[in-house]
């Protein structure tokens, strides 16, 4: 059967109990619409230390080559704990569109 | 076959869950099921049964814990009674939406408060839209006939869904009934090892219990019920396979001495014996009445139920709970929805009685009988009666 977008998915598409038969699909799942703040990073300050990556509830926050962080914004929620959790008060949360 | 024996019907319905080779129980004790799962504990103890005992601390633990052995493909039994049946009561819908097949009997107790340990059905009625199947019995033979069916209902590939086993608290579950039991040999030949096609497996990851989202939770109930409405036709099949091997018959719905009818006296669960005696005397004197008995409660047998009593004048129904401030009792409810569209249907009189574990002799259902076809000729409308209510 041809992958069809969940929301075509009908009620005959769906295995017994609902089982998810592949895995690691939860990736697919954007978490990023909830959010209504974004972290912003100001790595004039950003020591490094990975504290954001580390406390990331999505594991949304990733390395860069250069060795900074940054949030994925498919999955990024907004919740604020990054910003929250930074020691050197890089991350800032500013409204979305802002 | 084994030789008929005298044994107390919780004894029968975990020496069906014995002869099930059920691999993990899963308990805590109320009353008045604690028998059951304290049997089961002794058998597991001397060595009798090869399973895993689970004595958790709560039933909603209970329920979490039969999830997680069926969803290993491990076959699971459990029991329980009023309370308990309402602390796992969140757990008993996530047991039947992810189709997990735990079979578990009930002794049917009445819902605090005030607190009473004793016999009703206001512990099934309150869970009635949880999502399994649920099968009522009567006497020790049913419990421990039916138990044994439950398992190879629930397992059922075309089934797979929880499946609940009733039995009246007291009435029934501490009665000593003669019985004849089955012999491992014969259990093991009717019943087959349980696979489930989704056991949990680190070489073959799934995700049962999934987050279901606006987008398809109504396809997900749709599928659910579909699949639960279907099930009927796999319990027919498996109760006449039964009834070929062991020569004892069941059907969703029982009629008796219903030839000829004009009132039919409408009941459930262990009650449903002290009627038939009622019946037996009425139509000794002269009186055309016949007995309608419900055994398959979820999937509700509309067709069966309309077949059963169609040509009947009156049907008198009894319900052993009470929808407070409802439409009185809730199967005479659903009976009468049941109905409501068909141009051939009866009156219908709706009584409620037997609460907390209050009896109702042959006597009383004598009564009701009279006093239903009383209101029935008053053309009593939406009214119902509560019966053996001191005013």
């Amino acid at each position: 059967m041809p992958k069809k977008a969940p929301e075509e998915l009908t009620w005959r598409d769906l295995e017994i109990g609902c089982a998810v038969l592949e895995p690691g699909s939860a990736s697919e799942y954007k978490t990023g619409d909830w959010r209504s703040r974004q972290p912003v990073w100001d790595y004039t300050k950003c020591i490094k230390c990975g504290l954001c990556y580390t406390y990331c509830p999505d594991a949304s926050v990733h390395q860069r080559d250069d060795g900074y962080f940054e949030a994925n914004l498919y999955y990024c929620k907004g919740c604020s704990v990054c910003s929250q959790e930074c020691p050197t008060s890089a991350i800032r949360m500013i409204e979305e569109g802002e | 076959m084994a030789k008929r024996v005298g044994m107390e019907v919780s004894f029968a319905v975990a020496e069906a869950a014995k002869l099930a080779r059920s691999e993990v129980i899963a308990a805590y004790p109320i009353t008045p099921q604690t028998h059951i799962v304290e049997r089961l504990a002794e058998l597991v103890a001397d060595g009798e049964l090869d399973a895993e005992y689970i004595p958790v601390e709560s039933e909603h633990s209970v329920m979490s814990a039969c999830l997680g052995s069926s969803a290993v493909g491990a076959r699971t039994f459990t029991a329980t009674a009023g309370q308990g049946l309402e602390l796992m009561h969140e757990v008993l819908f996530v047991a039947s939406s992810s189709r997990l097949p735990v079979v578990m009997a009930v002794a049917n107790r009445a819902i605090s408060g005030p607190l009473n340990v004793w016999g009703d059905h206001s512990d099934v009625m309150a869970t009635r839209d949880c999502g399994w199947i649920q099968i009522f019995t009567e006497n020790g033979q049913e419990a421990f006939d039916l138990t044994l069916c439950a398992f190879r209902i629930a397992e059922d590939h075309r089934v797979l869904f929880p499946t609940m086993v009733h039995l009246d608290g007291f009435h029934l579950s501490h009665m000593v009934e003669p019985l004849y039991p089955l012999e491992q040999a014969e259990v093991d030949a009717f019943l087959p090892p349980y696979h489930y096609p989704f056991a949990l497996d680190p070489d073959k990851p799934v995700t049962l219990g999934a987050y279901g989202p606006p987008f398809i939770y109504t396809e997900a109930k749709k599928a659910q019920e579909v699949a639960l409405r279907s099930t009927k036709e796999v319990i027919l099949e498996v109760w006449r396979e039964f009834g070929r091997r062991f020569g004892r018959h069941y059907s969703p719905v029982e009629t008796y001495a219903t030839e000829g009818a004009d009132t039919l006296l409408f009941t459930m669960g262990s009650f449903s014996e002290t009627a038939n005696v009622a019946i037996d005397r009425l139509r000794q004197q002269g009186e055309k009445v016949g007995q309608v008995r419900l055994r398959l409660w979820r999937p509700f047998p509309f067709e069966e139920l309309y077949q059963a009593v169609r040509k009947a004048r009156l049907l008198i129904v009894l319900d052993r709970s009470l929808s407070v401030g409802g439409p009185g009792g809730p199967v005479c409810s659903e009976v009468k929805s049941a109905l409501y569209h068909q141009k051939e249907r009866p009156q219908i009189v709706s009584f409620v009685g037997g609460l907390g574990g209050r009896d109702i002799s042959v006597a009383d259902f004598e009564n009701m009988v009279r006093k239903g076809q009383k209101l029935a000729a008053q053309d009593a409308g939406e009214y119902y009666e509560m019966i053996g209510v001191r005013e």
